[in-house]
């Protein structure tokens, strides 16, 4: 056997490390299996702590604004926004609908059935560690029914997908990740389209033909073809636009302010729920005031 | 033979630094947990690599290159752990083991205290820890990335600056 030279042990070890990692990702690449394990057992242990310094900051937060700042007028403000964001859900959903009937006109939309989904609202508790991609923790996991590939939103708009959930946490996959993607269109032509992320805060809108017509300021909605989101939600507003080949290159600001997010909804429902007729936006909106309520019990 | 028995009488005077028991862990911790939360409520926190600066700070502190390695592996773990699925296990392990061997390698060669080696020294390996990222992106998971962006360079910068007063914190929690 020959022997090691003690100056280069270190070398050797170095070697050897970088070599069992290599193997590792190419385990996880080859079986796609994430090393779910070691995940699991780090995310344990440090989202507890991620929820008490959410907690305290937002306790902190709160004794500041309620008690030492404006009384009065930080809980109406609360309060208001609140109801803001509700309206703003409602007003898309009824906006949604309003363009419905005007091209499909009266009669169809009449006989047209809603849809409603099922959601949960939760608190973001924390980011990636990694400066380079783009996801968030979220404190509510499979005990409250939430599972891979599951839509996230804001009244705002869409902000991403759920990618991993644990017991108690989950983690959100935001739209402006390189590996992110939605179905998209354009509000008024109606031209299909995914969108997805670059790793930078414009998103970009792909496979979009030269000869189509897009103008700075056109709405971009889901589709509803990936089968995440419901039909109509923002996505984002268009921004710059240049011609391609053979597709143009489009660049979206996404509706959701993904850069401010405190709060989200989580649409617990991958298969989008047929209901009657009669079932409103209010009623959507309604869930999501019952999960905020939720939310803030302790 | 010369060039060696050189370079052991230049490292003989270059002390190594020991740490109070669970400052490295702790550090680690504090470090991983602020990453992964600050971001939050202020989301320019994320252009800062703070289980980097403790990778390099405790690797030329050391001075060990073994244990500068092993501990680069475990931050760089536990970073891909807490990255989501878009990050596989052993991205951050590798750039951080290879950062820790070369920061240990480099701290038992030179000294590494004064504020403006710390600094200079805070860049390049942020820029070694970029561009071994992006090989193994782009050799190993096929994942083409780009080399320089204007927003590494900011944070090369910026992550040397907050070198400085956090290394002088961290000196702080040396052994005598």
């Amino acid at each position: 056997m020959v022997a090691i030279p003690s100056r280069h042990k270190s070398l050797f070890l170095l070697a050897g490390v970088v070599l069992l990692q290599i193997l590792l990702l190419a385990v996880q690449i080859r079986r796609d299996s994430q090393g779910r394990l070691i995940r699991v057992w780090t995310v344990g242990a440090v989202t507890p702590f991620e929820r008490a310094g959410a907690t305290s900051v937002g306790g902190i937060r709160g004794a500041w604004r309620h008690y030492f700042a404006l009384q009065n007028t930080s809980r109406e403000n609360e309060r208001l926004r609140h109801e803001n964001d509700t309206l703003k859900l409602q007003l898309n959903q009824l906006q949604s609908k309003a363009a419905e009937a005007d091209r499909l006109g009266m009669l169809l939309s009449f006989r047209q059935s809603h849809q409603a989904i099922s959601m949960v609202v939760a608190r973001v508790i924390g980011t990636s560690a990694d400066t380079a991609s783009q996801t968030l923790y979220l404190d509510r996991g499979e005990r409250d029914g939430i599972r891979r590939n599951m839509g996230v939103i804001t009244p705002d708009g869409v902000v991403g997908k759920i990618i991993e959930s644990y017991r108690d946490a989950s983690q959100v996959l935001l739209l402006t990740d390189k590996d992110s993607g939605v179905g998209a269109m354009l509000a008024e032509s109606r031209i299909q389209s995914p969108v997805g992320g670059v790793g930078e805060p414009l998103l970009t809108m792909k496979y979009v033909a030269n000869d189509d017509v897009v103008n700075i300021g056109d709405r971009v909605v889901t589709s509803g073809m990936d089968r995440i989101f419901p039909r109509d939600l923002p996505v984002g507003t268009v921004t710059q636009i240049k011609a391609g080949n053979p597709f143009k290159l489009i660049r979206l600001r996404p509706a959701a302010n993904l850069e401010r997010l405190e709060e989200v909804i989580v649409l617990l429902s991958l298969q989008l729920l047929e209901l009657k007729k009669d079932t409103t936006a209010a009623e959507v909106t309604k869930k999501a005031a019952d999960g905020a309520a939720k939310t803030e019990k302790p | 033979m010369n060039d060696t028995y050189d370079l052991r009488i230049a490292e003989a005077h270059i002390e190594v630094h020991k740490f109070r028991g669970g400052t490295i862990a702790a550090a680690t911790i504090i470090a991983l947990f602020l990453q992964t939360s600050v971001p939050v409520y202020f989301p320019k926190f994320a252009v800062l690599d703070l289980p980097l600066l403790l990778t390099i700070y405790f690797g030329l502190s050391r001075r060990n290159p073994s244990s500068g390695l092993l501990l680069g592996m475990v931050i760089g773990l536990l970073q891909d752990s807490l990255s989501g699925r878009t990050i596989p296990l052993g991205l951050y392990g590798i750039a951080k083991t290879i950062v820790g061997y070369l920061a240990s390698s480099i701290g038992a060669r030179l000294d590494t205290e004064h504020p403006i080696a710390r600094f200079a020294l805070t860049i390049i390996f942020f820029g070694v820890h970029q561009g071994l990222i992006v090989v193994t992106r782009r050799l190993l998971l096929a994942q083409p990335e780009g080399w320089f962006t204007m927003h590494l360079a900011i944070g090369a910068a910026v992550n040397a600056i907050v070198g400085i007063p956090l290394f002088m914190l961290l000196d702080r929690l040396r052994k005598n």
